[in-house]
């Protein structure tokens, strides 16, 4: 995925206004005056962060330290002896590895998915002309604003009926296509000048063709965003895994997670912090990579 | 978001093709317009060739489309007037129309009135003090700071990209009544936390501030890159005017600011209308149902077999989300 060259996907994208009158405002600071006289703004933005993030430090801390340490009054923040005890019970014990294969798996064919199906649609309903086209717009659009406990049920009998219950695809097929990644590349696409698809017409590319070769590769921004999005919603989808993965080895990791924190291991802390570190980092990984695209994509969407 | 876009290249604006753009050609933009030259023979088959190829792009989508999202709700609505129940599933003509009685029994309901309440509750709190952090934090951002801008603006994020159950194992840590983290810096204070998750009249206030801590950030993102359009030259000529900082905030940031909060508003809402996974994870709804949300009370209708009944609440459940979304739009588009 090519992320580099990236004009956001300005266009009507949403009701969160792009940042349009960046123009006007060449220095970061506001109006001029007392800017060195924010210090007790720094303290106390410093004050927040250290609010907000200290969940994540104690439990990272805590997935180090030991049973007895864990259960000291008042609690403890560096580990007085730090082991790898808890990591390596989690993975050769409780079998973590085979949960984090089928969260990669999962999120990793979900995202293909939606980049796929969700970018070619798009681009009909942004470029092309055809029958049906409105109603399938309208259909998409009426679906985003439906909140997912309505189809829960159906969903679930849809998929038992199949026989699908406790198998990968069952995990993974009802989510490889999402209206709102239509919404999002149809907006994008909206904004890329027409006159390439006339010139790739003249120029005798067939429609499927011009597609792949000349609107794909402009649609880097908007492909990535939409890829980060459903990625992580993937890694963190916790209800229906919950319900469709019903032996261990179908597990994911926050399925196993929950099952493990509130059944026969609900008592082991140390583990269980160990395998809420396990869940979050590689999707923590991910988002300092691309935090970048990731927030533009939030604000030019204004969804997660 | 200013320190970050500078850097990006291009300054906004649509893309710039690359060199594709036949020379001599008339840009008239449309294809579908191009009826003005050539045979009709040609146009027709042109047409034909771009609805084939729309068609063939169209129809993976369409498919899982049909199958996974616009057939479970056509069900859904169809199950909410029968009483099907999990053993119906083999024998799918079994089932008896009953009419609108899933709904009048969802409505009487004492647990479902209670799960009403407690939902409101959690909105009611919840979404505001979601949304002042969220704006506080942008406004700090936006107008107060130069430096490290997006060490606090990724810090105050980080919540909202972690996975729940994850947070619900650390947060169980935090609020334990004797030795939790908050209580203990509670303690530093003199004050006595209460037993969060334990009391009846705690446990939803302890949810309410986790809800908050998780997505405040998403606001404030988005409050940021509203911030971001509102003009320095209005603020400054109102400065020149002689008016205070707050008076600027409220007066020009934020009448400008409106739409965004309108959106802001409207998608918290629906989100926390559907507040599910912090009473799922952290306290299976208790103590006493103190917080049971209408998601999990059909939820649970859900696991007990119940499917007419979970359909119909999870129809009336929509209905709120749609009430209050039109209000939402009516109150804050008629003001301006």
């Amino acid at each position: 995925m090519s992320v580099d060259t990236a004009p956001r996907p300005t266009g009507p994208t949403a009701p969160a206004p792009a940042p349009k009158a960046k123009a006007s405002r060449t220095g970061s600071g506001m109006v001029g005056s007392s800017q060195g006289s924010r210090w007790w703004l720094y303290v106390l933005l410093t004050v927040a962060l250290v609010a907000v993030i200290a969940p994540f430090v104690w439990m990272v801390l805590g997935s180090f330290k030991g049973e007895g340490e864990l259960r000291q009054i008042p609690p403890t923040w560096l580990p007085e002896s730090a082991s790898l005890d808890n990591y390596t019970q989690l993975f050769s014990k409780l079998n973590f590895g085979q949960f984090f294969t089928n969260s990669i798996v999962v999120a990793v064919v979900v995202t293909a998915g939606n980049l796929v199906f969700c970018s070619m649609l798009g681009y009909a309903l942004a470029m092309l002309d055809f029958r049906g086209k409105k109603a399938i717009f309208i259909a998409v659009m009426g679906t985003l604003m439906i909140p997912g406990v309505v189809t829960f049920v159906p969903l679930f009998v849809l998929v038992a009926n199949a026989g699908l219950v406790n198998t990968l695809p069952g995990l993974f097929l009802p989510f490889l296509v999402s209206p709102f990644g239509v919404f999002l590349m149809r907006q994008f696409i909206l904004g890329l000048p027409r006159d390439l698809l006339d010139a790739g017409r003249v120029d005798g590319a067939g429609e499927l063709r011009i597609f792949w070769k000349i609107i794909l590769p402009l649609c880097g921004p908007a492909l990535a965003t939409l890829g980060i999005l459903t990625f992580l919603g993937s890694w963190n989808n916790f209800l229906w895994p919950l319900v469709v993965a019903q032996s261990e080895d179908k597990y994911t990791l926050p399925v196993a997670l929950a099952l493990y924190s509130t059944g026969q291991n609900s008592t082991n802390y140390g583990l269980l912090l160990a395998g809420a570190t396990v869940v979050i980092i590689p999707i923590l990984v991910v988002f300092l990579i691309f935090q970048k695209r990731f927030i533009e994509g939030i604000a030019t969407t204004g969804l997660k | 978001m200013t320190a970050q876009t500078g850097t990006t290249g291009s300054p906004a604006g649509p893309v710039t093709p690359p060199p594709v753009t036949a020379p001599g050609r008339p840009a008239n933009g449309s294809s579908r317009g191009a009826g003005d030259g050539g045979s009709p023979g040609r146009v027709g088959s042109a047409r034909r060739r771009e609805g084939r190829a729309a068609w063939i792009l169209a129809i993976p989508f369409c498919l899982l489309f049909l199958a996974f999202t616009a057939w479970p709700v056509v069900q859904s609505l169809f199950m909410s007037i029968t009483d099907t129940k999990a053993r119906d599933l083999r024998h799918p003509f079994s089932v008896n129309i009953v009419g609108l009685d899933n709904f009048t029994k969802a409505l009487s309901d004492p647990t479902f009135r209670k799960a009403a309440a407690n939902t409101a509750y959690f909105v009611l709190v919840g979404m505001p003090l979601t949304l002042v952090v969220a704006l506080a934090a942008a406004v700090a951002l936006d107008k107060g700071i130069t430096r490290f801008r997006a060490v606090f603006r990724l810090g105050f994020y980080m919540p909202v990209i972690t996975s729940i159950v994850a947070v619900a194992v650390v947060w169980r840590f935090l609020l334990q009544d004797p030795g939790g983290l908050i209580n203990t810096a509670l303690g530093w204070f003199g004050i006595t936390g209460p037993n969060w998750l334990g009391d009846p009249n705690w446990s939803m206030p302890a949810l309410i501030m986790m809800a908050s801590w998780r997505n405040f950030g998403t606001a404030m993102i988005i409050f940021l890159a509203g911030l971001q359009a509102v003009p320095a030259e209005l603020h400054e000529a109102a400065a020149i005017d002689g008016a205070n900082a707050w008076k600027r905030f409220r007066h020009v940031t934020m009448p400008l600011l409106r739409p965004t909060l309108l959106f802001v508003m409207v998608t918290t809402a629906i989100g926390y209308l559907q507040f599910f996974e912090e009473p799922f994870v952290m306290t299976k709804g208790g103590p006493l149902n103190s917080t049971i949300s209408l998601s999990m009370y059909t939820y649970q209708q859900f696991g007990f077999g119940n499917y007419g009944l979970a359909s119909a609440m999870s129809y009336i459940i929509f209905v709120v989300i749609a009430i209050v979304t039109a209000l939402q739009f009516r109150l804050l588009r008629e003001r301006t």
